[in-house]
This record gives structure tokens, sequence and C-alpha cells, in this order.
């Protein structure tokens, strides 16, 4: 059903370190591994080992640079995936009803026997999270791993988002953003986290933390500055004699 | 967005058969027998044209009623159940008129009503998006419906009323031109927001996620024959408005010439209104781009 329940039981979603996340695409890979294997179609490639690959991802990891109006430019890594939003647009638009959120944890899935790849939903996200697979017709996006968390099936420290086990700089957390007491929420409380695009009304629950400020790379120099500062900046002695006397040449500097 | 040809040609040829049925629906001109039978079929042929058009950019076609459930929410829903009422009601009206000489008025506006119903629900499509904020306007639904009005008066034959529909629709357009190239910097949205990292400085797209190319591109970013859009506005213009409003205002003695000015003025609105639909898609740019830094 595409109406959206007006709360959910719990906020299940990811906070995403961007100050501690190094771009290695581990979260990509994994994602793609587990999800291509389990819930729904898999996510297909197309021209793969040809010279124009692609293919279907539900997390991707970009690359922004940030230049400050001082100070130097700071690279951030910055994996997307589906935000779970509370006033989801995606799931409104379908018209057949295969998108939906749940009331229990608030994760949006799509019923893939249900969808006709109209592509509205895709359409509706702001953040692309979405992605419609070539080889099966169906709209794909992130599913928190539905298929993990509660598998009983997994050893307990598995029972959590595919990307978030992998991540080797712990830059993924996964929790309930429901529960104020939760890990997730103090740290998002804590480190000042984020929205993206707020001003698109879609109130979504995934966070971002924002980069720590950098240490100043000014600070750090100066330890060794007095050694490697020019004595003097005007040349005297017999050096400065020499100067003014090849100065003096025809063709010498003026 | 990417232009697509099933959509292009969907919108347009579904937005002047509806708008012909509405004015059969009330009655211009009141036709019976045989005239309206070649009306009807002209306006069921591109309504149910366009229709079929729309489903071929569906990933599974085979499922398309289910499109009929959600219309509680959606819009796509909505227009899915709106023109098929409207195909209904007006066949029902179609087959008094053809086949017994009869006019079912209150079928008829009806029929109408749902006609015009069909063409908002398509517009409304496309304006609640706020991810592509050159749609998400409020002329956006008067531009449809005034084009679909006019091509519709065109198409009935209303001769004293076409050229001043067309003219306001031309206005429409013109007007949706104008704030649509507004739109995108009034939104807000910027590379800052989408990565909500715009207070620290100045936010550069450095490094796209991967090599090649995705579904988001192909589909949200399209860059290409931008560069031709003033020409085409202007061919939209005049082969949209300003030529069919000239075929219709010129004197012509015999009726030969009379029929061959209404096909050139028909022919040249659909040629104006796909140029206009092209542009339309192929303009829209929708805020995702950003996190590529693209528009
Ligand atoms: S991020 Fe996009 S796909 Fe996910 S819930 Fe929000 S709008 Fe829907
Ligand atoms: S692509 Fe599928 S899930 Fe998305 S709006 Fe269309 S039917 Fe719904
Ligand atoms: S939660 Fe699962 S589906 Fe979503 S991005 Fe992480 S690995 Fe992919």
């Amino acid at each position: 059903m595409t109406e959206l329940p007006t709360t959910t039981d719990r906020k299940m979603g990811l906070v995403i370190d961007l100050d501690t996340c190094v771009g290695c695409h581990a979260c990509v890979i994994s994602c793609k591994g587990w999800n291509t294997e389990n819930y729904g179609a898999p996510l297909s490639d197309q021209d793969a080992y040809g010279g124009d690959p692609s293919g279907t991802f539900l997390n991707r990891v970009h690359s922004f640079e940030v230049q400050p109006d001082e100070g130097h430019a700071q690279l951030i890594h910055f994996p997307k995936s589906c935000l779970h939003c509370e006033d989801a647009p995606c799931v409104t638009v379908c018209p057949t009803g295969a998108s939906y959120k749940r009331v229990e944890d608030g994760i949006v899935l799509v019923n893939e026997d249900n969808c006709i790849g109209c592509g509205l939903c895709a359409w509706s996200c702001p953040y692309g999270a979405r992605e419609l697979d070539l080889a099966e017709g169906v709209m794909k996006k992130c599913t928190l791993c539905v298929d993990r968390i509660y598998n009983e099936n997994l050893p307990e420290v598995d029972r959590v988002p595919s990307c978030v086990r992998t991540c080797p700089a712990g830059a993924r957390h996964f929790g309930d953003l429901g529960d104020p007491n939760s890990d997730v929420s103090k740290l998002v409380a804590e480190r000042g986290g984020m929205d993206l695009m707020p001003e698109m009304g879609t109130k979504p629950v995934n966070k971002y933390l924002p980069p720590r400020p950098k240490d100043q790379i000014e600070d750090q120099i100066d330890v060794l500055a007095p050694l490697l500062a020019p004595v003097t900046e005007e040349a005297g002695g017999f050096m400065g004699w020499l100067d003014k006397a090849l100065d003096k040449l025809p063709g010498g500097a003026s | 967005m990417h232009p697509a040809p099933s959509v292009i040609l969907f919108t347009t040829l579904s937005g002047l058969g509806f708008g012909l049925l509405a004015y059969l629906g009330l009655g211009f001109p009141p036709v019976t027998g045989w005239v309206a039978f070649v009306f009807y079929a002209i306006a069921y042929g591109l309504a149910v044209g366009g229709l079929l058009a729309s489903t071929f950019h569906l990933g599974h076609p085979e499922r398309a009623w289910r499109a009929f459930t959600q219309w509680k929410t959606s819009w796509l829903s909505r227009e899915g159940v709106c023109a098929v009422a409207a195909l209904l009601v007006m066949g029902l009206y179609a087959i008094g008129a053809v086949f017994l000489e009869t006019h079912w008025t209150l079928l008829g506006l009806i029929g109408a009503a749902l006609s015009i119903a069909t063409v908002f629900t398509t517009s409304m499509i496309y304006t609640q998006l706020k991810t592509i904020p050159r749609w998400n306007m409020s002329v956006t639904p008067v531009m449809f419906l005034s084009f679909s009005l006019s091509g519709g008066a065109l198409l009935a034959g209303q001769e004293s009323l076409a050229p001043w529909l067309l003219l306001a629709a031309g206005v429409v357009q013109l007007a949706y031109w104008h704030k649509g190239d507004q739109a995108f910097a009034s939104s807000g949205t910027t590379m800052g927001t989408a990565t909500g990292l715009g207070d620290r400085g100045a936010v550069r797209a450095f490094e796209p996620p991967h090599t090649g190319s995705n579904y988001l591109l192909r589909e949200f970013v399209y860059v290409v024959g931008r560069k031709h859009i003033q020409k085409l506005r202007g061919i939209a213009l005049i082969l949209g408005f300003i030529l069919p409003i000239l075929c219709l205002w010129l004197p012509t003695e015999s009726s030969m010439a009379k029929h061959l000015m209404a096909a050139v003025a028909v022919l040249a609105h659909i040629a104006g209104i796909m140029a206009s639909r092209w542009l339309f898609f192929a303009q829209a740019e929708h805020v995702v781009g950003l996190y590529y830094g693209k528009r």
C-alpha cells in the first residue's frame, strides 16, 4: 500500500560518518554481493567486461572536494544509499502499491512481484537511491538488509546490514533512530548529524555525521620553521657586493 | 530527464485525443452517424494510441492493471483510472451519437469532465515531483490543460474558438519557459544542501562513484541538444501556435482550401507540441545530478 504510515514503531536506519569514511568502496561491493544473491531479483550488470560497463547498485560512494574560503581543500568520501525517509515520496507516487514503508521498523521496500517498472519512484527520489534493473525490469533499492538483520540463521554479530558489517573504517552505524537512547541516536546528537537536502521535505531517517575540523597544517610546520627560515632577506658582505657588481654589468638585472 | 520517445508521443497524442473527446462530450460539434464515427475514431485513436505508447517504457507491461489500485495517493494511478473511466463513458456516449442519432447530454458532460480530468492527472504526475524544479510549478498543469483544450478545439473544427485558445496556450507556453528557466535556482537545492557540506566551503564533485554510466545518469542527467534550445523553442512556437492561428484566420474562398488549411493547422500543431514536449523532458534537470556535479 502506498499510503505512508503516520508513525512507525521503530526507525531503523544508518548513520554514516563522513569523517572516517576512507572511500574504499568495500560497502559497495559487499552490498552488491549480499543483495544480488538474496532479497528479490539479482542486481544485474550490462557489458560488465566490455567497453561500456554499467550495473545496478544499491549503494554508491561519491567523493567531493570542499574548498573553504581560507585554508586547504578537504576531500570527503560520501557513501549514499536509500535514507528510508519518513515522508518518502517514492512510496506515495507508486501506482501499483509495490513500494511501501513498513510500520514495524520504517524500512522502505519494493514488492518486486507487483512492480511494473514505471520508474516514477526513482524520479521522485532526490537522492538517486533507486535504480531500475535493466535485466529484470523492476525497481531495486537498499533493503536495509532486511534479510540479515532479523535472520536467526546468522551468527548474532552478522545481524547487521552487509555494508555496516564490512566497513573497515567503522564509518557506517546501524540502529533505531526513533529511540533517543540508542547508540546511533546518541552519536547523531553528539556529532551534529545532518539530513541531506532537508528542503525536499523527505525527512530522511539516515543521518550523516559531518567531517570533524582538521588540524591546522600551518601549526605543525611551525615546529621546524625557525630552522628553515631564511637568515636574512637582503644579501650582505661579499655576496651582496657580488650581486651589485653583477647587476652593473651590461645586460645585468636592473 | 531522458526524453523517451514513447512518453513524448503519449503525452502529446493522448492530450489531443482527450481534448477532442471533451469537446465531443459537450456537443461541439453535435455530430451523429458517420461523421460522428470519424470524429470518435480519431479521438480514440489518439487517446488509446497514446496510452498504449506509454506502456512501452514499462519494465513489466503485463502487470499494468495493478496501476489502477493506488488512486488514493498516486497521480499515475489516478491518471489510469480517469483515462479508463473517460474512455468508457465517452464510448457509451459515442454509441448513442453514432448508432442511435441521439445525444445523452448528462453522459456527455460526465465524459467531458473525465477527459479533462485525465489531462490534469497526467500533468500532476510531473508537477508533483519536487526533485525536478522545472516541472514542480503551478503553471505546468495550466500548460497541459491549455494545450489539450486548444488542440482539441482545433481537431473539433471550432474555427472561431480555436485561434483564441491557441493564442492563450502560446502565452502559457512562454510563461512556462520563462518561469522554468529560474526554477532550479529558486528551488534552493545546491550541491551544498545535497551533501550537507555547503556551509564549509565550495563543494565540487571530485570523483564519481563509478567509471561507467548508470541508470541514474542515463535517466536523469540528459544534456544532449541543450545548445539548440532557443531554436527548438522558436520551432515549437511557430508550428504549435502561430502557423495554426494563421491558417484559421486566413480568408479562404473554396471549402477545399479551407479543409486543406485546417489539415495543415492540425499537423503543424502536433509537430509543434511534440517539439515543446521534447524540450519539457530534455530541459528538465533532476536534483540527483548535483551528486555527480551535473545538472
Ligand atoms: S532515499 Fe529515496 S528511495 Fe529511499 S525512502 Fe527516501 S525517497 Fe525513497
Ligand atoms: S517502478 Fe515499481 S515500485 Fe517504482 S513506482 Fe513504478 S511500480 Fe512502483
Ligand atoms: S543496508 Fe544492505 S542493501 Fe542497504 S546499502 Fe547497506 S548493504 Fe546495501
